[in-house]
């Protein structure tokens, strides 16, 4: 059996992808399990897509983009902030688990950001145990 | 507000202002609910006005969503002449939303609604649908116990069509020889002009109006009673979803689902040994066919703020799967984290498509 969870992150290509860059290049710790997906800005990310990643096995997922009011494109992570609070309702209706699901703002210049926040994810994913969507019963 | 009061059934009154309205050259169609035969309804554009005795538009049937199918007609290009519809509320708010996410156009559009009592399930029509029917113009609306009445319109509490041009108050008085027409709207007036009828002043019978309301909210309550967080979870939505083939009816029914190339009917969501091993591998088995809880989980997040409540998808679910009490129950509580009420105000922006500068901030960490 598995015992390290695994954590996906969507990371905004205009910050949070650069932190993590800064990040690596102080060399800085981050967590080995994070697998990182880039995309161009947090609002592209369709709350299907964490569905999706939690059904296919992943433990946790980070959402990060630009603090508010410092998107490449103006309004985005204000879109990425409604779609996560949809998401999360939608998934305290059905009792499966919201709180492994995280947003967070990272900036283009916090390497020491990214490195702390992941960390203390994958810490705190890793007390939670796994995620009980993975082991949808196959048989009761 | 001005009405007028004619001593015909519904069906009929609603023929004759239609009649009218295609000999004073006012529409050049009419998009109404049609009967062939008692097993065989379908919406029609009727613009021959001879063909007007094959409409029923009160008959309790939905065969299909009329926003839906609206939106087929005005997606492209909005109309070009004046056209009345002839449609539910539901399905008007449907026809709202899909407006709102540039599916469908407004124009040259005259609205024709009625307070609503609800439809009998699409699977009811075939031998024996007639008593059926007659059974239920004879029961008051706060008879809930109708056989074949969709459960999605016993808990409904959206049954006045707000924003119609003309309403009929049908169920409050479930009256089939006379018929009121309320004329809400100054542009309802510019075409009833010169109609001949009774003209009277009345307004919607709001005492009657809460009474049902209420006993809607008491059913709804009842049925929602059995679905909430603790008894669902993994488990629970197994236990619902477990026999749904994947079959993505639902979908294709459901008004408010519009993309042409779903993903879940994508690649993207195929089954290649990347999934089924990695499950293999931790279980020894793997269900088929996949991603069935997903697809629906996928689609509420995709729609739960749109959804009207009309109850397409149980209606034409297969394996008889309550879809439509699932996703009303979601998109309720979807709905109230943004205070949004679809189909309410054309100029509302669907919840997802706006955003406030300062809300949500427990949610992204500063």
């Amino acid at each position: 059996m598995q015992t390290e969870p695994t954590i996906i992150g969507f990371l905004c290509n205009w910050c949070s992808y650069a932190a993590a860059d800064l990040a690596g290049n102080s060399k800085l710790e981050v967590p080995g399990n994070l697998t990182t997906i880039r995309v161009m800005c947090s609002s592209r990310v369709d709350p299907v897509f964490i569905l999706n990643a939690y059904f296919q096995g992943a433990d946790g997922v980070l959402v990060a983009g630009c603090h508010p009011g410092d998107c490449h494109y103006q309004t985005g992570n204000y879109y990425a902030r409604r779609r996560l609070a949809l998401l999360i309702k939608i998934l305290q209706t059905f009792d499966i688990e919201p709180k492994r699901l995280r947003l967070s703002w990272i900036s283009a210049s916090e390497g020491q950001r990214f490195s702390e926040i992941t960390q203390e994810f994958a810490k705190f994913i890793k007390e939670a145990g796994p995620n009980p969507l993975k082991k949808k019963p196959f048989f009761e | 507000m001005k009405a007028l009061k004619l001593s015909q059934s519904p069906d009929n009154a609603i023929g004759s202002l239609l009649k009218y309205l295609f000999e004073q050259n006012k529409i050049s169609a009419a998009f109404v609910l049609c009967k062939n035969n008692s097993r065989d309804y379908f919406y029609g554009l009727i613009t021959d006005k001879n063909l007007l005795e094959k409409i029923t538009p009160t008959t309790p049937i939905m065969p299909s969503s009329a926003g839906k199918m609206l939106s087929k007609l005005t997606m492209l290009e909005p109309l070009t002449s004046p056209i009345a519809v002839v449609l539910r509320p539901c399905e008007m708010r449907a026809f709202y939303e899909l407006i709102k996410l540039e599916q469908a156009r407004p124009d040259n559009i005259l609205f024709i609604s009625f307070t609503c009592k609800g439809v009998i399930s699409i699977k009811e029509s075939k031998d024996g649908f007639e008593e059926k029917i007659e059974a239920y113009q004879k029961n008051p609306a706060t008879e809930l116990t109708l056989p074949g009445l969709r459960q999605c319109c016993q808990i409904c509490e959206n049954f006045v069509p707000e924003n119609a041009d003309i309403i009929l108050p049908l169920i409050e008085k479930n009256d089939l020889n006379n018929t009121t027409f309320l004329i809400k709207t100054e542009k309802a007036e510019d075409f009833v002009q010169g109609f001949e009828a009774e003209t009277v002043e009345e307004e919607l019978n709001d005492t009657e109006i809460s009474k049902i309301k209420e006993k809607r909210a008491r059913k709804k309550a009842e049925v929602f009673a059995n679905i909430t967080p603790d008894k669902l979870g993994m488990k629970g939505l197994i236990d619902i979803f477990g026999r749904c083939l994947n079959c993505h009816a639902c979908g294709r029914a459901c008004p408010i689902c519009y993309c042409n190339l779903c993903y879940f009917d994508s690649a993207d969501s195929e089954v290649g040994p990347k999934a089924y091993e990695a499950e293999t591998e931790t279980k020894g088995a793997y269900r088929l066919p996949a991603n069935t809880i997903f697809y629906h989980i996928g689609r509420m997040i995709h729609i739960s703020l749109s959804c009207i409540g009309c109850g397409m998808c149980t209606d034409v679910c297969p394996v008889s799967i309550p879809v439509g009490t699932i996703f009303t129950r979601v998109a309720e509580s979807a709905q109230e984290v943004f205070k949004y009420i679809p189909g309410r105000n054309i100029e509302e922006k669907i919840p997802i498509l706006t955003f406030k500068i300062n809300e949500f901030e427990e949610i992204g960490e500063e």
